[in-house]
């Protein structure tokens, strides 16, 4: 692949190695990305399923 | 502006706006974050003292920032719930204590991996991380109490006095580097005196920042669209929104 460069004048490599800081900083943002898309995915799910409990229950006409 | 609000305060329309602010709320912020992050880990330059780690700042500081601020704004709103019985008041208190559970956590997780490359340790017990973590444990108690109570109303009454409370970690939570002499280092943004930071960092800190922002606000309506049809599920508008669809 050879030194490809960045507009940071740095290569993929030296973007990835963090100045050694790499398993800090990529841990730092890969446990914030996890909780940031497991927080937004969440509702979507819970969403279907409320409104499918909600419905069944207004068919059997017992919402409690 | 004040029909507005009148009108967004009544649960079937809330409902619905919300509903319709979600996906704009959504690219905006993946728009803002591509930006912050790109601007963060590769515009700007390594720090003079710190190298590349301190690019864990991109992510702390916000995520820091929305811990408080949720906060502030499940309690304010389970105030206004328990004083003027507005619903989408306590509907906002209650879904706002994980997303703020989850911010506390962030900031918690992040600042302790960048403080053992730069302080030589995971976890100290100084005064800015301590009152940090009675913050999580105020979100997991408010969390707690939700579901331990049945009656969505009462619970979001216990909620709110548990909270209004639990405000006063807040003013601590961000004195806590002034008062107290701490590992923690202090505001670089918010002092007197403007920024300590050259532009090409606060600029991607303030852009991540805002998107963590509008982030809240989107998770938040998406929530509160759910508890909404929980509380009012008796009502005809729900039927007719869960039988629609």
């Amino acid at each position: 692949m050879g030194a490809r460069r960045g507009h940071g004048g740095m290569t993929m490599a030296e973007f990835f190695h963090m100045g050694g800081y790499a398993a800090y900083v990529w841990s730092a943002y890969g446990i914030c990305l996890v909780v940031m898309v497991a927080n937004a995915v969440y509702p979507i799910i819970k969403a279907r399923d409320t409104r499918r409990r909600l419905a069944r229950a207004y068919e059997g006409e017992r919402v409690t | 502006m004040w029909t507005f609000f009148h009108k967004l305060a009544s649960p079937p329309y809330f409902y619905a706006f919300a509903g319709r602010l979600v996906p704009w709320l959504g690219w905006a912020c993946v728009g803002l974050l591509i930006a912050g992050l790109y601007g963060g880990l590769v515009l700007a330059p390594a720090d003079y003292q710190q190298g590349e780690s301190y690019r864990i700042i991109f992510i702390h500081v916000p995520s820091a920032w929305m811990s408080l601020f949720i906060y502030v704004v499940m309690a304010v709103c389970g105030g206004i719930g328990l004083i003027w019985h507005i619903k989408v008041a306590e509907v906002i208190a209650a879904s706002s204590a994980s997303v703020g559970a989850s911010f506390t956590f962030i900031a918690l997780v992040t600042g302790s991996l960048w403080g053992k490359p730069m302080w030589g340790t995971y976890w100290v017990w100084d005064a800015r991380l301590t009152s940090e973590l009675i913050l999580l444990f105020l979100y997991l108690g408010v969390i707690g109490l939700q579901s331990a109570i049945d009656d969505r109303r009462t619970a979001s009454r216990a909620c709110a006095v548990l909270s209004l409370v639990g405000l006063v970690n807040i003013p601590i939570i961000h004195f806590s580097v002034n008062w107290w002499n701490t590992l923690h280092q202090g505001s670089t943004v918010i002092k007197a005196g403007g920024p300590s930071m050259h532009l090409s960092m606060l600029a991607p800190l303030l852009i991540m920042a805002f998107g963590f922002k509008l982030y809240y606000l989107m998770v938040l309506l998406m929530r509160s669209r759910i508890e909404v049809l929980e509380r009012e599920r008796k009502s005809e508008w729900v039927r007719g929104a869960v039988t629609a669809a």
